[in-house]
C-alpha cells in the first residue's frame, strides 16, 4: 500500500514543480496547492499505513493506526490554509495593481521599476 | 522560574495580541510595543544568567516526560540569540517611530513586528523538529505582512517571489520531517540524536541532512539558494529590511548549525565537507554581488549573503575555534548588519535616493552620521578593536587546525571585498563634491540617529568587551561540541 501512495505523490509532486515552473501566477498557486498535498500525504504514509481501527480509545481495540501524523498533518493543513488565502489575495492585489498575471512581467529593480 | 526560557516567546505574543486591539491608537501601540520588548528583554537577560548559572534549561510543555511533549530547550546559545534578537527589535522599532510613516503604523505593523518576534524566540528555543516547523511558519506568515504592508508596486511584486519561495521550502521541509519521523520514530531533537547515535547514520540519514541543508539554506540564503534574497529584501521600507536583514537569514543559519552539531556528525567527512564547500562558495556569490552594485541597499544586502556563508564555513569546521568564532561572528553580524542598515536608511532619508551616484560630500552638512558609518563599516570589515575581528579570527583558526588552508585565505581575502563595498559607500556618499540634496527635517533625522547610534556603540563595545563575553561564549561553543550535554539536559531520567 506504502508503495501505491508513494507513487501517487511522486506524480503529485511531478504536477506540482510543473506548474510552478509555468508562466502563470494563478497556475503556480495551483502548483502549491499540489504541493502540499503531496507532502501531507507523504507524512501520512511516512508514519506507517498500519493499524486497523481510529486512533480513538475505545475497548477490545489494540490496534491503532499512528495518532501522531494525523496530529502532524492536521497543523500543517491548517498552515497551509492560510498561507494559500494570504497569497490568493496578494495574486489579486497584484494583478489590480500591476495588470498581468505573468510571471515573466513581474520583473524590475530600483533602476528600472 | 521554571517556565523563564518561555517568557521571551510569550511575551511579545501577548502584547501582540493586547495590540491588535488598539489598531488607530498610534500612541498605545507605540508605548505597548516599548514595553512588550522592554519586559522581553528583561526576561532574556535574566535566562542568559540562569543558563550560565545552573546550565541548560529544559521545560517540557504540560509535564509530559521528555520524548512524549514539546521540549524547549534553552541552551547558552539560544538565550544569547534570543537576547539579541529582542535588543535589536527594540531598536528597530525606535527607529520605525520617526520613519514608517502613519498609515502603515495604523495597519497592524506593530503587531506583525511583535508576532515575528514570537516566531524567531521561539525557532531558536524549540527542542522539537515539528515544533520547529511551526514557528518558523509563525515569523514567515508576519513577514509576509511585513514586507507587504503598504502595498506599493515593487512590494507587490517582490513579496509574490518571497512567499512563492517560503511555501515551496516550507513543503520540503514538512517532506524531510516525514522522512525523518519514518526512519527515526520521533520528533524530539534529542531524542532524534540518540537515535542517529543509535543506528549510526546509514546512507539514508545523510540524504535527510542535505534535505535539512536546502530547506534551511533557502531560509538562510547560502550559494545556490540565495537568489531570491537581493530582490525581496530591496523591496520592503528600512526598518522592514532591518529586521529581515538581521533576524531572518540567521534563523535558518541558526538551524543548519543546530542540526548540524546535534543529528548528523557520524558522516562528518561527507555532510560538513558540503557545508562548508557551499559557504565558500557562497561568500564568494556575496562578494561578487557587494561590488556589482552602485545601490546603497543591494551592498549591505549582499553583505548579508557573506556574512551567512562565513558563520557557516566557522561552523563546519567542528573543532573549538570554529565553532566559538562562528558564534562571535554570529551575534557580531546581527548587530552589525542591523547598525549599518539603520545607517543606510538615514543616509536614504537625507538624500532622497539609494543610488551611490547621485550622491556626494555629506560628510560637510551630517557629519555624525559619516563617522558612525566608518566605525560600523570597519567593524563589519573586522578591524581589531571592533567587534567582527574575533569571530572571524577563531574562525580562520579553526579552519588552519581542521586543514582546510584555502578556505581560511579566501575568507581573509573576502573581508578585504567586504571592507572595499562599504567603504565605496562611504567614499561615494560622504567624501566627493557636495551634491544638491532635499531638504528634510533635522527631527526625524535626529530620532532616526539616536537608535543607530546607540547600535554601532554597542557592537564597538561587543569588540571591546570580548574578554568579557568569553565565558558564556564558550558555555555556547561546548553546548554544540557535546550533544551529549544537550541530550541530558533534555532527557533528563
Amino acid at each position: 500500500m506504502e508503495f501505491v501512495m508513494a507513487i501517487v505523490i511522486g506524480i503529485l509532486f511531478m504536477a506540482a514543480v510543473y506548474l510552478i515552473l509555468s508562466r502563470s501566477l494563478l497556475k503556480v498557486i495551483l502548483g502549491t496547492g499540489l504541493l502540499s498535498h503531496g507532502a501531507h500525504l507523504l507524512i501520512l504514509t511516512m508514519g506507517g499505513l498500519g493499524g486497523t481501527s481510529p486512533p480513538v480509545l475505545a475497548d477490545g481495540v489494540t490496534d491503532y493506526a499512528d495518532p501522531l501524523p494525523q496530529a502532524l498533518i492536521l497543523t500543517a493543513i491548517v498552515i497551509s490554509f492560510g498561507v494559500t488565502a494570504v497569497i490568493l489575495v496578494l495574486a489579486y492585489r497584484a494583478y489590480a495593481v500591476h495588470k498581468t498575471d505573468n510571471m515573466n512581467l513581474l520583473k524590475g529593480n530600483d533602476e528600472h521599476d | 522560574m521554571i517556565n523563564l526560557p518561555l517568557l521571551p516567546i510569550i511575551l511579545p505574543f501577548l502584547f501582540a495580541i493586547l495590540l491588535l486591539f488598539f489598531k488607530e491608537n498610534i500612541r498605545v501601540q507605540r508605548s505597548l510595543t516599548l514595553i512588550g520588548l522592554l519586559a522581553s528583554l528583561v526576561a532574556a537577560l535574566f535566562l542568559v544568567f540562569k543558563v550560565k548559572a545552573d546550565g541548560i534549561q529544559a521545560v517540557t510543555l504540560g509535564s509530559w516526560p521528555a520524548p512524549f511533549g514539546i521540549s524547549m530547550v534553552s541552551d547558552m546559545l539560544a538565550a544569547l540569540l534570543v537576547t539579541t534578537t529582542i535588543l535589536l527589535t527594540l531598536f528597530i522599532v525606535i527607529y520605525s517611530f520617526s520613519s514608517i510613516g502613519e498609515g502603515r503604523e495604523r495597519f497592524f505593523y506593530y503587531p506583525a513586528i511583535l508576532f515575528m518576534v514570537t516566531g524567531v524566540n521561539g525557532a531558536f528555543t524549540t527542542g522539537d523538529i515539528f515544533n520547529l516547523f511551526v514557528f518558523f511558519e509563525v515569523l514567515l506568515i508576519a513577514s509576509y505582512v511585513l514586507i507587504v504592508l503598504g502595498g506599493e508596486k515593487k512590494q507587490l511584486r517582490e513579496s509574490i517571489k518571497y512567499v512563492l519561495v517560503n511555501v515551496i521550502s516550507s513543503a520540503l521541509f514538512v517532506i524531510t520531517v516525514a522522512f525523518l519521523y519514518s526512519v527515526i520514530g520521533t520528533l524530539n531533537m534529542a531524542d532524534i540524536s540518540v537515535k542517529i547515535a543509535q543506528v549510526g547514520q546509514p546512507g539514508i540519514i545523510t540524504v535527510i541532512a542535505i534535505l535539512l541543508l536546502i530547506v534551511f539554506g533557502v531560509k538562510g540564503a547560502i550559494f545556490p539558494l540565495y537568489f531570491w534574497l537581493p530582490g525581496s529584501y530591496a523591496a520592503p521600507p528600512i526598518p522592514v529590511l532591518t529586521l529581515f536583514g538581521a533576524l531572518l537569514t540567521k534563523v535558518g543559519v541558526y538551524a543548519i548549525m543546530r542540526t548540524y552539531t546535534l543529528f548528523f556528525v557520524h558522516d562528518i567527512g561527507f555532510t560538513h565537507e558540503i557545508l562548508s564547500v557551499l559557504s565558500i562558495l557562497t561568500i564568494i556569490a556575496g562578494c561578487i554581488g557587494a561590488l556589482a552594485y552602485f545601490d546603497l541597499k543591494q551592498i549591505i544586502i549582499y553583505n548579508i549573503v557573506i556574512a551567512v556563508g562565513v558563520i557557516l564555513y566557522g561552523a563546519a569546521q567542528m573543532n573549538e575555534s570554529g565553532l566559538a568564532g562562528a558564534i562571535f561572528y554570529l551575534i557580531h553580524d546581527m548587530l552589525i548588519k542591523g547598525a549599518l542598515f539603520l545607517l543606510i536608511g538615514i543616509i536614504i532619508y537625507v538624500t532622497g535616493t539609494s543610488n551611490l551616484r547621485k550622491m556626494g560630500g555629506l560628510i560637510q552638512t551630517h557629519a555624525p552620521l559619516g563617522w558612525f558609518y566608518l566605525i560600523a563599516a570597519f567593524g563589519l570589515a573586522g578591524i581589531p578593536p571592533l567587534s567582527g575581528f574575533v569571530g572571524k579570527l577563531l574562525i580562520v583558526k579553526g579552519a588552519f587546525e581542521a586543514g582546510n588552508s584555502w578556505g581560511a585565505i579566501i575568507l581573509l581575502a573576502s573581508s578585504l571585498i567586504v571592507l572595499l563595498s562599504v567603504i565605496r559607500i562611504f567614499i561615494y556618499a560622504f567624501w566627493g563634491k557636495p551634491v544638491a540634496i532635499p531638504q528634510t527635517d533635522r527631527r526625524p533625522y535626529r530620532n532616526m540617529m539616536m537608535p543607530a547610534v546607540v547600535l554601532v556603540i554597542l557592537s564597538v563595545l561587543y569588540g571591546v568587551g570580548t574578554e568579557w563575553l568569553f565565558p558564556y561564549m564558550t558555555d555556547a561553543t561546548n553546548g554544540l561540541l557535546q550533544p551529549s550535554i544537550y541530550i541530558d539536559a533534555v532527557l533528563k531520567e
